[in-house]
Order: C-alpha cells, then sequence, then structure tokens
C-alpha cells in the first residue's frame, strides 16, 4: 500500500510536464494576438508593442518559452500576469475560494445524491424514483447558465433569501446558492449510479444472506448493500471533485465568485499563458491525488481489490 | 479604437466630469442632492484594472475610473464634456502649435508634496518614452520630440516640446498646429506624477498617490474583489467628494451586477446587462437613468476587399447602409434604448450637427438599396453565392443578437446570403482586423477619450490613422482634418470637421448604426446618482440615504 | 449439496462453530430445517444439459423485447430519430426566414409556440434543430464510450504500468479546460471555415473520454477478482477472453448510466459552447443554441426557451429509459425477480 501510494506520486512528475506542455501549447496556439488585446484595440507605439512582446518571451519560438517557463518554475516563480502581478499571489488568492465551493458543491452531491439514489433504488419503478428521474431530467435538460441565472434571479432577488452574488471574503453562507447550482448535474449522476447499483446488488447473495441471518432491513441496507454500491459512486465523485476544483466558469461567472474558474476565464480570453499553465498545472496534481484517494478508497470498500 | 468587449461596455477612457452645481454657477460645496449623507460610503461597479494604476498605463474602464477619482490633471470635462480648469490657471496659445500652461500654485498630491509643473512634465516624458512600455505613450504623439523618445531601443528621457520655465509655468510645443490639443488634456495619460512614483512604478500602480478628489484607502486594492476610495482631504478642486468614499466592487458579468443592484447590495450601476433591458424601467422605477454619451456603434466595410473597391463598392456600401432597418433593431433588439446615427460622431459633443447633408443614406430606403445594388452589379457583378459575412467577437453579452437581426436585413432586402461571423474572443477579432485579414463587414465602435468631433474622425477615418481598421484613404478628407486642426478656434474647427463627414457620408468606410446609450440604475441606498457625457456616473456628486 | 450431508447429522441440534467450541453458550438457538425428504432437490436443481446456452447478449435481446420500458423508450428514440431525418415532413415554416416584424410575438395560427427575438419560428426550429443536437448527443456518445471505454477497461483490468499510463493520460485530459481546447480546435484550418456538428462531437470526445475511462476502470477493477473471472480462468480462458467475455458485460451497469445521462450533457454542452460563443454556427439549428439564445429573454418570454429544452429532456429522458431497459436486461439476477 505504502509502495503503491509512492508510486502514484512518482507519476505525477511525468504527468505535471505532460500536462503543463500540452496546454503551454495549447494556449501558444489560441489564435489572436495577446499584444493587441491588451492596447484594448487602441493603435500602440510599435517600440512599446516590441517591448512588451519581449517582456513576456511572445517573441520567441514555442520551444524557448516553454523552456523559459520550465526554467522559472524551478525557482517556483510561477511568471507573471499582464497586469505584472505574480502568478502564484493571484492563484494563491483565487484557490480557497473555488477549493470551499468545491468541497460544499461535493457534499451537496454525495449527501443528497446517495441518499434519494438509495430510495430510488430500493423502490424502483415506484412514484418516488419517477419523481427523482423527472427531477433529474429537467437539471440535466436545462443549462447552468440558464438554471443559476434563475436561481439567482427567485432565490436572491425576489425572495431575499441569499445574497445574489458572493462577496470578496466569500463566506460559506453566500456559497451555498453556486454550489448548489454547481452540484446540481453532477446530483443527477450520482442519484442514477446509485440507484443502478443499488438496484443491482439487492439481489446479490450476500444480502440475502444479510436478510436471512436476521438483520433489520436498515442494517443490510446501510451496511450491506450501500457499502458494495459504492464503488461507481466513489469514481464518479473522485473525478467530479478535479473537475469542480478546475472552477466552473459559467457558475462562478453568474454569482461573481472570485475563484479559479473566473480567472481561467479570463486567462484563456486574453492568452495569459502563465496564470493557465500553473491552474492547469495544479488541477492535474488534484486529479491525481484525488484519484488516489478513490484508488484507496476501492479497497476499503471491497477487501477482494488489493493493490501492490 | 475603442472597441469595447461587449458592444455596452462604457468607455474605455473614462474621464470624469466636473460637478452639475459647480457648472450651474452655483455653490459646489455641501449637500446639493437633498441633503444625504455626507460621510457615508458608496459602492459602485467596475472591473479590475488591468494594469498598475499609472496614468500613461491605464487603458480601460476599469483602471481608468479608479484613476480618474485618484487624480486629477489640467483640465476636467463637466457633466455635458464642457472644459473646467482643475489645476490649470490658464492654457494660451497664439498659433495652435505653441503652448504656455500656467499651474495654480499651493496645489498638493495626497501625501502633501507640492505639485509644480516639474510634475507634469516628467509624468509626460515618464509616460511618452519608449523604454518605459506605457500603454498609452501615443496619446503624446503630438509633442514635437515624441517620434524620438518612442522609437524602438531609444534611451532617450525627454522630448524637446515640453520646456519647464518656473514651478507653476511650463510650455509644450507640438509638432504640427492642433487646435483640439487644449480638449484632450483631462485624459487620463496627461496627469502629473509625484516624485515618489519613479523609485519603484511597479509598487506605486499598486498603491498610487495621486491629486484626484479621492486617494486609495490603506489596503484599499484588493485584486479581483474591490477597490476602496476614501475622500483626499487636500483636494481643492471643482470635484469635492460629497460622499464618505467610493468603493468599486469588480464584476465580471453586469448580469450579477444588476441582481446586486435589485437587492441593495450594490449601489451604482453604470450598465444594465441584455437581460434587464426590456425590464430595468419597471424593476426601478424612479432610479434609473437612459442617457446618449459619447460613443457610437458602427460596421467596417474594409476598403481592401475587391468587391467593395471602386465605384461598385461605394455603391454596396450605400446600398447595405440603406438596407438596414435601425429604428427596428432599435426597438426590438434593445427595447428602445438606442438612437439611431446620422452622422460619425455623436449628440452629445459640441458642434454636433443633426442635418448634415446627405446623412439620407444611414436611414432605411429598401427600394433605393435595391436599386443601388443593382447598379453596382451592372459595374462588377456579386460573386454567386457570395455570403456578407459580419465579423464580431462574442464573448461578452450583446454582440450576436444586433448582428444577427442585421445580418438577417440586409440578406432579406438585397436578396443576397448575410450572416454572423462569430470570434471567440476578442484578442482573436483584434488580431484579424490588425492583420487586414477579414473576409467581410465587421463589428466596430468608437468611445470618446476626450470631447471632440476630431477624436470621432481623425484616428479613424485619416488615411493611415491608428485606428482606421478599414484603410480608409480620402485625400479630400485629409486635406479637410488638416484644415480643421489649424483652425483658429475650436468651434470654427468644428464646422470644417462637419464639412469632412459630407465625404464620410459619400464613400461610407464605416456604416454608423447608432448612438450609444447609457442605462444606469441605483439602490434603494444613494439619492439619484448624474452620469457624464462619457456615461460615467459621477461618482464624487453621489451621496448616501 | 445433499451428498455432504450425512444421514447421521443430527439437524435440529444447534451447530456451534469452531471458534466457541469450549465455550459455554447459554442460548439456545432452535433451528428447524425440513426433513430432506421433503424437498426433493433434484427436481429443482436440474439443468437442462441439453439445451444450448444463450449467449448473454441474445439472452439480453429476449428479455429486453419483453420489456415495456424498452419498448416505450424505442418508441420515442424512433420518432426523435424520424423527427431528425425528415424535419420537412413536421414543420412547414422556414425556420431561416426570420424577421424582426415577428420579434417575440406570441403564439398564433400556424405558429404554435411563437417566435424568437429574432422573429424565427420556435416550433420550426425546434424540429429543424433536432437533428444537429442528436447527432451532437449520440455520436459524442458513441465516441467517448469506444475511447474511454477500451482505456477504462484496459486499466483496470491489467493494472500496473498500462493503467499507470492510460490513468495518468486520463488525468492529464481531464485537467485541460474544455473551452481552451474547443478554442484552439475551432481555429485549426480544417474547422475554421466548415465548422460543423463534427468539430463539436471532436472537442466534447476528446475532453469527455476520460471520465468515461474512470468509471469503466473502477468497474473493472470492482469486478476483475469476481469469483466468475477466477472461474473462467480456471477454465482456461485467455486473460484478454475474461475481460472481454466476463469482466466488461458485468461492469456495464454504471457505464450505461453514465453514458445514457452524459448523451443530455453533452447536448447542453454544446449549448454552452455556444453561450460563450465557440460552439455551432447560428447557420446550424439546434437546441443548444436555441437555448443560449434565449437566455438573455428568460423572464419575459421563457417559452422560447422552455420549447427546446422539453425536445431535450424527452430525448434524454427516452435514452435514460433506454439505458435503464438494457442494464435490467444485462443482468441476469435482476432478471429473476
Amino acid at each position: 500500500m505504502v509502495m503503491f501510494t509512492l508510486r502514484r506520486f512518482l507519476q505525477l512528475i511525468p504527468v505535471f510536464f505532460g500536462a503543463t506542455l500540452l496546454v503551454y501549447f495549447l494556449v501558444f496556439a489560441t489564435p489572436g494576438d495577446p499584444i493587441a488585446a491588451l492596447s484594448g484595440g487602441k493603435p500602440m507605439a510599435p517600440a512599446v508593442e516590441a517591448a512588451l512582446r519581449a517582456q513576456y518571451n511572445l517573441d520567441q519560438p514555442f520551444w524557448v518559452q516553454y523552456g523559459l517557463y520550465l526554467k522559472n518554475l524551478v525557482t517556483l516563480n510561477l511568471g507573471q500576469t499582464f497586469s505584472g502581478q505574480a502568478v502564484s499571489d493571484v492563484i494563491g488568492r483565487a484557490y480557497p475560494v473555488t477549493a470551499r465551493l468545491a468541497v460544499m458543491a461535493l457534499a451537496f452531491e454525495a449527501i443528497f445524491g446517495v441518499f434519494f439514489g438509495v430510495i430510488a433504488g430500493l423502490r424502483k419503478g415506484k412514484l418516488f424514483d419517477s419523481t427523482v428521474l423527472v427531477a433529474s431530467l429537467v437539471v440535466i435538460a436545462v443549462p447552468v447558465f440558464v438554471l443559476g441565472f434563475v436561481l439567482q434571479l427567485v432565490v436572491g432577488v425576489q425572495l431575499g433569501w441569499a445574497k445574489p452574488t458572493v462577496s470578496g471574503a466569500a463566506p460559506l453562507n453566500e456559497l451555498v446558492l453556486p454550489a448548489l447550482v454547481l452540484g446540481l448535474v453532477s446530483l443527477a449522476y450520482v442519484i442514477r449510479l446509485t440507484r443502478a447499483s443499488v438496484s443491482e446488488n439487492m439481489s446479490a447473495d450476500y444480502v440475502r444472506t444479510a436478510t436471512a441471518k436476521g438483520l433489520s432491513r436498515r442494517r443490510v441496507v446501510v451496511v450491506h448493500i450501500l457499502r458494495n454500491s459504492l464503488i461507481p459512486v466513489v469514481t464518479f465523485l473522485g473525478a467530479d471533485l478535479g473537475s469542480l476544483m478546475g472552477g466552473a466558469i459559467v457558475t462562478e461567472g453568474i454569482f461573481n465568485v472570485p475563484g479559479i474558474g473566473n480567472l481561467l476565464y479570463k486567462a484563456i480570453q486574453n492568452g495569459e499563458t502563465p496564470t493557465v499553465v500553473a491552474v492547469v498545472g495544479i488541477l492535474v496534481i488534484v486529479f491525481v491525488v484525488a484519484n488516489l484517494v478513490v484508488d484507496l478508497l476501492y479497497a476499503w470498500l471491497d477487501p477482494r481489490i488489493r493493490y501492490v | 479604437m475603442r472597441f469595447s468587449r461587449t458592444s455596452k461596455a462604457l468607455g474605455v477612457a473614462a474621464v470624469l466630469a466636473m460637478s452639475l452645481t459647480a457648472c450651474g454657477g452655483t455653490s459646489g460645496g455641501g449637500n446639493s442632492a437633498g441633503g444625504g449623507n455626507t460621510s457615508k460610503a458608496i459602492t459602485a461597479n467596475s472591473t479590475e484594472p488591468q494594469n498598475g494604476l499609472l496614468p500613461a498605463n491605464t487603458n480601460e474602464v476599469g483602471g481608468g475610473r479608479v484613476m480618474d477619482l485618484l487624480f486629477s490633471g489640467l483640465v476636467s470635462y463637466d457633466a455635458k464634456g464642457k472644459i473646467v480648469n482643475e489645476l490649470a490657471q490658464s492654457i494660451e496659445t497664439k498659433d495652435s502649435q505653441n503652448y504656455t500652461i500656467k499651474i495654480k500654485s499651493g496645489e498638493t498630491f495626497s501625501d502633501g508634496s507640492p505639485i509644480t509643473a516639474k510634475n507634469f512634465v516628467d509624468a509626460w516624458n515618464f509616460g511618452a518614452a519608449a523604454k518605459n512600455t506605457q500603454l498609452n505613450s501615443y496619446f503624446f504623439e503630438s509633442i514635437k520630440g515624441y517620434d524620438k523618445v518612442s522609437a524602438e531601443k531609444s534611451t532617450l528621457d525627454t522630448m524637446e516640446g515640453l520646456k519647464v520655465v518656473d514651478d507653476t509655468t511650463f510650455t509644450v510645443e507640438l509638432a504640427a498646429p492642433e487646435s483640439d490639443f487644449p480638449l484632450r488634456l483631462g485624459y487620463t495619460a496627461f496627469y502629473p506624477l509625484p516624485e515618489s512614483a519613479y523609485k519603484d512604478t511597479k509598487a506605486f500602480g499598486e498603491n498610487p498617490v495621486g491629486d484626484g478628489p479621492y486617494k486609495l484607502a490603506a489596503d484599499g486594492w484588493k485584486h479581483n474583489v474591490s477597490v476602496t476610495l476614501v475622500p483626499n482631504e487636500k483636494y481643492k478642486g471643482p470635484r469635492k467628494a460629497k460622499n464618505g468614499g467610493v468603493t468599486f466592487k469588480l464584476y465580471n458579468s453586469p448580469d450579477a451586477a444588476y441582481t446586486d443592484v435589485q437587492s441593495d447590495n450594490l449601489d451604482v450601476l453604470d450598465q444594465v446587462p441584455p437581460s434587464g433591458l426590456q425590464n430595468f424601467k419597471t424593476d426601478f422605477k424612479d432610479r434609473f437613468v437612459n442617457q446618449p454619451y459619447a460613443g457610437n456603434a458602427t460596421m467596417t466595410i474594409p476598403s481592401y476587399l475587391p468587391e467593395f473597391k471602386g465605384e461598385a463598392g461605394m455603391m454596396r456600401r450605400q446600398a447595405i447602409s440603406m438596407s438596414i432597418n435601425r429604428q427596428q433593431i432599435i426597438d426590438k433588439i434593445f427595447y428602445g434604448n438606442k438612437k439611431p446615427a446620422v452622422d460619425f460622431t455623436s449628440p452629445v459633443l459640441d458642434g454636433y450637427d443633426a442635418n448634415l447633408p446627405g446623412s439620407d443614406v444611414l436611414k432605411f430606403n429598401a427600394a433605393k438599396a435595391k436599386e443601388l445594388w443593382a447598379a453596382a452589379d451592372k459595374i462588377s457583378p456579386w460573386p454567386a453565392g457570395k455570403v456578407f459575412t459580419i465579423t464580431s467577437n462574442i464573448d461578452g453579452a450583446g454582440n450576436k443578437e444586433y448582428i444577427t437581426a442585421m445580418a438577417n436585413q440586409i440578406a432579406t432586402t438585397l436578396g443576397i446570403k448575410a450572416q454572423l461571423n462569430p470570434i471567440a474572443t476578442f484578442k482573436q477579432m483584434r488580431d484579424l482586423v490588425n492583420k487586414k485579414a477579414l473576409t467581410g463587414a465587421s463589428r466596430a465602435g468608437w468611445q470618446a477619450d476626450y470631447p471632440s468631433l476630431y477624436n470621432f474622425l481623425g484616428p479613424l477615418y485619416g488615411t493611415g490613422a491608428g485606428s482606421n481598421d478599414g484603410d480608409y484613404s480620402s485625400a479630400a478628407f485629409d486635406a479637410k482634418l488638416k484644415e480643421g486642426l489649424s483652425a483658429k478656434s475650436v468651434e470654427e474647427g468644428n464646422k470644417i470637421f462637419n464639412q469632412s463627414q459630407e465625404i464620410l457620408l459619400k464613400d461610407l468606410p464605416v456604416v454608423p448604426l447608432w448612438y450609444q446609450a447609457v442605462q444606469g440604475v441605483w439602490s434603494n441606498n444613494v439619492n439619484t446618482v448624474q452620469f457624464g457625457w462619457n456615461g460615467v456616473p459621477l461618482y464624487y456628486e453621489i451621496t448616501a440615504k | 449439496m445433499s451428498e455432504k450431508l450425512t444421514p447421521d447429522t443430527d439437524l435440529t441440534k444447534p451447530v456451534i462453530p469452531a471458534a466457541r467450541q469450549g465455550k459455554k453458550s447459554s442460548r439456545v438457538i432452535e433451528h428447524f430445517v425440513a426433513p430432506l425428504e421433503d424437498t426433493p432437490l433434484a427436481a429443482i436443481d436440474n439443468v437442462d444439459e441439453t439445451a444450448a446456452p444463450l449467449s448473454l447478449w441474445a439472452e439480453a435481446w429476449r428479455n429486453l423485447r419483453k420489456q415495456p420500458l424498452f419498448l416505450i423508450s424505442a418508441l420515442l428514440i424512433v420518432v426523435v430519430l424520424v423527427v431528425a431525418f425528415f424535419p420537412q415532413w413536421f414543420a412547414s415554416v422556414d425556420p431561416t426566414s426570420c424577421t424582426l416584424d415577428n420579434s417575440a410575438e406570441g403564439a398564433r395560427a400556424g405558429h404554435p409556440m411563437g417566435f424568437t427575438l429574432q422573429g424565427c419560428d420556435v416550433y420550426s426550429r425546434m424540429i429543424y434543430g433536432t437533428r444537429a443536437s442528436l447527432m451532437v448527443g449520440v455520436f459524442t456518445t458513441i465516441g467517448v464510450l469506444i475511447i474511454g471505454g477500451i482505456m477504462g477497461a484496459l486499466a483496470g483490468f491489467y493494472g500496473g504500468w498500462i493503467d499507470a499510463i492510460l490513468a495518468r493520460l486520463g488525468d492529464i485530459f481531464f485537467a485541460l479546460p474544455l473551452i481552451l481546447g474547443a478554442i484552439v480546435m475551432m481555429q485549426l484550418p480544417a474547422f475554421r471555415d466548415n465548422r460543423s456538428v463534427w468539430t463539436v462531437v471532436l472537442v466534447l470526445v476528446i475532453f469527455g473520454w476520460p471520465q468515461i475511462a474512470r468509471i469503466t476502470r473502477g468497474a473493472v477493477i470492482e469486478n476483475r477478482n469476481a469469483d466468475f473471472v477466477t472461474a473462467a480462468k480456471a477454465l482456461g480462458l485467455s486473460r484478454f477472453s475474461a475481460l472481454v467475455r466476463h469482466v466488461v458485460p458485468n461492469s456495464l451497469a454504471p457505464i450505461i448510466v453514465v453514458a445514457s445521462i452524459s448523451l443530455g450533457t453533452f447536448i447542453v454542452a454544446e449549448a454552452t459552447l455556444s453561450f460563450l460563443g465557440i460552439g455551432l454556427p447560428d447557420t446550424i439549428m439546434s437546441w443548444g443554441n436555441d437555448i443560449a439564445n434565449a437566455q438573455p429573454q428568460v423572464r419575459n418570454n421563457p417559452a422560447v426557451l422552455l420549447w427546446p429544452a422539453v425536445a431535450l429532456s424527452i430525448t434524454v429522458l427516452s435514452f435514460i429509459m433506454l439505458g435503464d431497459a438494457l442494464r435490467d436486461a444485462l443482468d441476469p439476477k435482476a432478471r429473476k425477480r
């Protein structure tokens, strides 16, 4: 197990370089001229333009640019934004907000998803099951930019239950609404996955055994069925945590959350390579670690799974 | 060129106007607007300033509106766009080329250091020198010696056209006569800088010391979150703060800000989003404003397109202009919140003329449009199956709707195919425009840097001008521009500039669409809010309830 | 089983587990087991060894066609397909002839669902939008199933360095922002001038496969040590055959669930791409495009947004039901009940 974990951390190194190289190339390949955008479309003195290009190494070929980036990275210098701030500062401010939002959304999905999923799975084809299905359909079919907008208008403005946007400090109570919106689509997945697993496992031998042993229905469901049904759910949630940590561009935009999603979107639009690369670099680490945790959870959920 | 990311984003150059009360000649002090609370701070929307807060490096809305409160220059503009002296005692010239500028004595920056002529000259030299890579450096291009300091790899620090005479006097020599030079001096790029700025300009940009009605609060700029300003007691000019400070909340979309004003979570919003255009008058009842500002929307049809060259091209451009029913688009897409354009400038400017000869070409006339198109086809036929495209970035909401509607109208009237060519990002759009790689028309627009007709004409349509995206070139037009610039007075110049517009109305290097208007709303926590000539609220005039 | 019971075993006495032997139990549990002669086990457990066993898929099909859930969903999908292929049978109004004269008008004769902001017929656009939306949903789902399924199955089953490479590759693709990828891809010379459904499908597949790969990998890991796999291997099946013939079919449940929902989210993802300006061009009608365009008017004219969303919901619903039916049919245990 320790070796397994260690090896996984070693794999981080090639993954990190692979991801940063790829994303560096993608930003490099995005059409458009970041310096022209910097001028806001106004004329710019040619000398100023040339100097700015040189300052951000934009006059260099791709490999030189990436090499220079790596060179800085060794000294833990993540580069600068076009506004001259250190990328590490910018990300350091945004990440805690997104992390809080992600954890809240994930908790929401996990708790409600598993709860509704188990009930729907136990009462397959009954009214509750159908109601949950229809509700999930609404969530799936209406895009986040509509759902978020409507919820913000109704809950935030008309009912006044919550502030419609998130303020700078991003306290937990203000993040409830965006976390809800963010978690809704994934909630549909978690419910359906749990439901499928539960209904499949209900006919498993060990469940019959447990019931035959005279265990209470609650104990059978919670200890036996649920634990054995969680593998696909945990897999999904692990992947989803990564996506959530990547920041939700649309949701953060709607609720004006000063998080990674907004930062990333602006950086992509402006062609601000160091910011995009740093965000993706961190993200890939989050993914690998989340995946590791998921794999370790497999072994805990199902003792037949062993890692050497 | 002042393209904005969204068609309705406000002016890149935010220039503050002077208080209305002072402009009306009454006393400017105290609580003029119904006795509000002068110690309470207000909140307003903005976007994260793109660069450090240096005058010559601030070229967009987010930074501009902060700069204009933190600094004051020689002059400022009142709500109508008229020039009012701030630090200037007098600005004199005999030949529109050599200016003598006297500044008021005894004025200080917020840190107490005195403001002298040297502060202006040094700041302008700093802004112009290529080695300082200031984005606004081209604003100094009229000054003699700019060509040398702005040359690539130049190490020069100073322009020969700027000379300090004494503590309160300096002279400016321009490379050529320009009658509207004094009009520009209220723009952000022309603010003075204290001596302390040059030691570490980066640190100064994060925490600037200015001479405007406000100063930055301690730790006032929280990146991507807010910028907090408090009144500057040392400020003696006409824009004295009437509230306890302004906190700019930084938003990524006006939609979010709109819901915040609705729930009194934000005090002033200067940009109603497309989703609110239909409702803001009922959502806010007596707490909104809808007024024109110095900006317009146009469509550039580049002269390098083969189909739009020569006589046939001119007729085609006229036909396209006449096939657009501007009023209908304004009514249906903008819910009546704009006015159709009848010239190339803006109605809020001095010298604006709504009845220029030839402006009929900007009115919807399907029959005439078809006729002209057919006539053009006789000279050189429109390629079979060719689609007339209108390129626009659509990463900000609002562009897509009107361009689609416009394309539909052109297609219906002229019987050709027309459609929007969507571009994902603003930088990509600029790249296409700069590289002259457009294959059709493109969305364009202009927001004034300073209130002058020339600002809407010279930089856009002069041969080889910086923002002449369509490569328009007309000797007759250039001659008129030059004549206007060397006129003795601004009024005389404006007459000549309007004559130059008659040439443009024939050639239509761009198709003017409508004048921009600002839709602003405010919360229950503040008294009535005034908006200036450039669509920016007069923040210092706002009083809290 | 019965052979193991020796006649002299006293079934009425409590059986004391080995671990407990020597300890005195005060509890006496009575077990009642029916005498053997009352339950003719041979009759129940008798297997008809002469009948050829049906393959998993054949059996699933036999089971499937009897399920009402399957029949309903199949019918719905056929309807959607017909609409997609022959929109002109269902709508007579040209969906591209739009005029501001009709902007945001309500329903009237010949235009049952009213008009969009641009004055296009909502009903007609909904019908004509079916094809592109369905193509995006179906082909993206097929694409991610093929790539993600293969990658995930191999990674989960073989483990070791294969897993390390494939799973980490998935992590890299997962971490790349879809928007960035989409902006770059849309600008490739091959796509720039003829942006089509396929461009969107390609983008969504490239950035969507890791999810299915993850789910497949998880399910395969869960099943690779199951008894039936050991049994199959003991019978001499190669590892690869064991994977294809036994592990994968038994791992399908979560994959089907995720795929059937993803079909809907891919159609919506196209809407989000359109919303951000990098989706289908306006000339290609799709539900996503219409939903994105209707967003600013959702307060005043929600019907314009509602109808394409309803069409989308029905399509997703039919695929979810199909997935459910298929899953039940493939699971022999669920089938028995």
